[in-house]
């Protein structure tokens, strides 16, 4: 009789090493899910309720924008861009303007300047507000929603009183701004200006803004379960952060006091008195802080620049047809979500070459593999809400 | 006509249908006055005016119309599913709801069935209901559904002992396990369990809550993780039951803590004569004030994670009920 060998050690090494096999399963969480913020596609490997291998999937909402924008012109691209990130639309425009009149050569007005940058703050300040509301969301906490989104409507309707819109303001113009039709001082004015009552009204929203952080600091900071969730959860060191090229919150969540605020020139940041707040172990919550001191910097930002808005004209001197001279440039910004840039090639015609979009969800959500391996299932969530990516500035 | 009506109601079939009728109506009655509240105070709390239009005026019919809006729904049984144990669940879940019901006594001898084990039944039957949630979440054929589901069979080994070790401190204090026996001990004692066993009444709470898997400890339901755990593949009538057991379930466990705890149907310097009337009313509201604060915690604490939950009763609850049991036993003994 012949003997397997090979069998005979395979039986007498399972003999010994008996051990309850489980099987691992595959689950797809998203494109269609409550907590992957729009159309993300995480395939997770999990064993029970841990997942040794999570793969994101994007390209769900892709709309081809960096295409799109080779075949419209300047004007037309603003009204595309302010929905990369729709959550703070605003705040995308700023750095493709600037980026089209680098190369125009376009001084623009120091007032039309205020107003961009008071704009983008409160931008900031609502994004922040929508992620202060949907993060606890996330844990299973549903009040604090209710809480951050009735100051956020506050900040919104004012964003609606200049610009027309709450999410998609199309509002810069190369070379200046352009408020909404029928705002102005007063309704007989020609020119449009600032709606009447802004600054006064911009500054009470902002007492109020101030007064929901103290109120949702109390809610959620003070929980002892939002604490045993937050913490120590997801941690992102300062070296593999900007290694995979996170920006924004998330990187100063991890200790990197790098604020392109304070670094580029894209808006009149340098006038004003502000600090860029840092997290010390970039866990969730730390993550979760940083924005919220974030939102009291933004405050005291547009505190400042509403003291200080100098009066003038809203637009630079611009042809009707405006055709950028040949040239490339990028422009980055300071974008709620992170570092956001548009690399701007013009061959001279009225709309760019190319259109290379830096959006900062993008790079923030490259870290997911690396983050999520080995965590827990709810932990996957807690750390999906804790980077703060919108599925439109990943997938443009 | 009255002496027909008692001797129609000594007839036991008789009996029995007029009880089990009673409780068939008060299920749902209580689910959909919990399931009010819930949605009203919920609003209070959020800043929201809650349900407004339906029934003219506050919103009071909205849970009607919901419910008939389930029973429009389109039965969905998944192809995946393992269709005799996806319907027997919902069904399981509403059943060990409406058994508890038996045992909780509104009044001196209002008590569907006064068993000598009372407390002991209370608890078996109560863990029934996880039993259903199991077998919904394994038979939806569906991966959240099935984590879901086995989340609270993990559930339960966490809370199910603290249950238990919680409610014997009040067991040993009356000497019976029977549900009408411990109120009676409690008036003759003259004060509410609650004065000596808070600590047991603070675990069995923490436990209920979790045996509910209502937030905190909702992992099993975990909309942002499992969309909605065992109950995703649910619909119209299933989903209901679930539903209704849901809030029902707040209601028997509240009225069981009350019963063990807080004196059941007794008041302090009420009088025998009146009890035997007001002991109903009694009853409701301090169960009342139970869910509320369920409803309360619910909209006030984000989730657990299932392994906090874990070593939350195997580290705290259950060391904390078994020193309790100690010590009841040692004021039992020298006192």
């Amino acid at each position: 009789m012949v003997v397997d060998q090979d069998l005979v050690r395979h039986l007498s090494e399972s003999s010994v090493s008996v051990e309850l096999q489980t099987e691992e399963m595959t689950l797809n969480i998203g494109p269609q899910h409550p907590s992957t913020h729009g159309v993300l596609r995480l395939v997770a490997r999990v064993d029970g309720e841990r997942a040794f291998d999570v793969q994101p999937v994007i390209g769900y909402m892709h709309r081809g924008y960096e295409k799109l924008s080779e075949v419209r012109t300047y004007p037309q691209i603003t009204t595309l861009i302010n929905r990369i990130d729709w959550v703070a639309g605003y705040a995308n425009e700023i750095p493709f303007v600037v980026a089209a009149e680098k190369l125009l050569g376009l001084e623009v007005p120091e007032r039309a300047q205020y107003i961009r940058l008071i704009l983008t703050e409160m931008a900031r300040i609502s994004s922040h507000l929508i992620f202060m509301a949907s993060y606890p969301l996330e844990l299973g906490a549903a009040t604090p929603l209710f809480f951050a989104l009735r100051e956020r409507e506050r900040v919104l309707d004012l964003l609606e009183g200049v610009t027309g819109g709450r999410f998609h303001p199309n509002f810069n113009r190369i070379g200046g701004v352009k408020p909404a039709y029928g705002s102005g001082s007063s309704t007989r004015k020609v020119i449009q200006d600032l709606p009447a009552g802004f600054l006064a009204a911009t500054r009470e929203a902002m007492d109020r803004v101030l007064e929901a952080v103290e109120e949702l600091e109390l809610l959620v900071a003070d929980n002892e379960i939002i604490l045993a969730r937050t913490k120590g959860i997801g941690v992102l060191p300062a070296d593999v952060a900007a290694a995979y090229g996170v920006s924004g919150p998330n990187l100063r969540a991890s200790g990197v006091a790098f604020d392109l605020r304070k670094v580029e020139d894209y808006l009149p940041y340098h006038l004003f008195d502000f600090e860029i707040p840092t997290g010390e172990n970039g866990d969730c919550w730390d993550r979760w802080h940083v924005r919220l001191l974030e939102i009291r910097q933004s405050v005291r930002i547009v505190q400042q620049a509403i003291d200080g808005i100098p009066s003038g004209p809203l637009q630079a001197k611009v042809p009707k047809i405006i055709k950028v001279p040949q040239g490339e440039t990028y422009v980055r910004a300071e974008n709620p979500k992170g570092e956001m840039g548009y690399y701007l090639v013009s061959n001279g015609n009225q709309g760019p070459y190319r259109l290379k979009i830096r959006s900062a969800s993008f790079s923030n959500i490259s870290i997911l593999p690396w983050i999520l391996e080995g965590v827990l299932v709810p932990d996957i969530i807690a750390i999906l809400g804790s980077l703060d990516f919108v599925l439109g500035d990943v997938d443009r | 006509m009255s002496a027909f009506l008692s001797d129609l109601f000594a007839n036991f079939w008789v009996s029995l249908a007029g009880k089990l009728l009673l409780v068939a109506l008060m299920i749902p009655l209580v689910g959909m006055v919990i399931g009010y509240a819930e949605m009203k105070l919920s609003a209070k709390m959020q800043a929201r005016v809650g349900p407004y239009f339906a029934g003219g005026r506050w919103g009071w019919a909205q849970l009607i119309a919901d419910g008939v809006k389930f029973f429009q729904k389109e039965d969905l049984i998944p192809e995946e599913a393992d269709r005799p144990v996806f319907k027997i669940a919902p069904v399981l879940v509403l059943i060990s709801t409406v058994a508890l019901l038996v045992v909780i006594p509104f009044g001196p001898g209002i008590i569907f069935r006064d068993l000598s084990v009372g407390v002991f039944y209370a608890l078996a039957i109560s863990s029934l209901s996880t039993v259903g949630i199991l077998m919904a979440g394994w038979s939806s054929g569906n991966k959240y559904s099935l984590m879901g589901g086995l989340r609270a069979a993990g559930q339960l080994i966490a809370y199910e002992l603290p249950l238990v070790l919680a409610v014997i401190g009040s067991v040993m204090l009356a000497g019976t396990m029977s549900m009408s026996g411990i109120v009676e001990a409690q008036i003759e004692a003259g004060y509410p369990y609650l004065i000596i066993q808070f600590v047991g009444f603070g675990i069995f709470m923490v436990a209920a809550l979790a045996e509910l898997s209502r937030i905190p400890f909702d992992m099993p339901i975990a909309e942002s993780e499992l969309v909605m755990g065992y109950l995703t593949e649910y619909s119209g009538f299933r989903f209901l039951f679930f539903f209704l057991a849901e809030f029902a379930n707040m209601f028997t466990l509240s009225a069981i803590a009350v019963t063990l705890f807080l004196g059941g149907y007794w008041l302090p310097g009420i009088p025998e004569d009146v009890l035997a009337y007001a002991g109903p009313v009694i009853v409701l509201a301090k169960t009342f004030l139970l869910v509320f604060a369920m409803i309360w915690f619910r909209w006030t604490f984000p989730r657990f994670r299932e392994d906090q939950l874990q070593s939350l009763a195997w580290k705290w609850l259950i060391p904390l009920a078994l020193a309790n049991i100690i010590i009841t036993g040692a004021f039992k003994v020298y006192l």
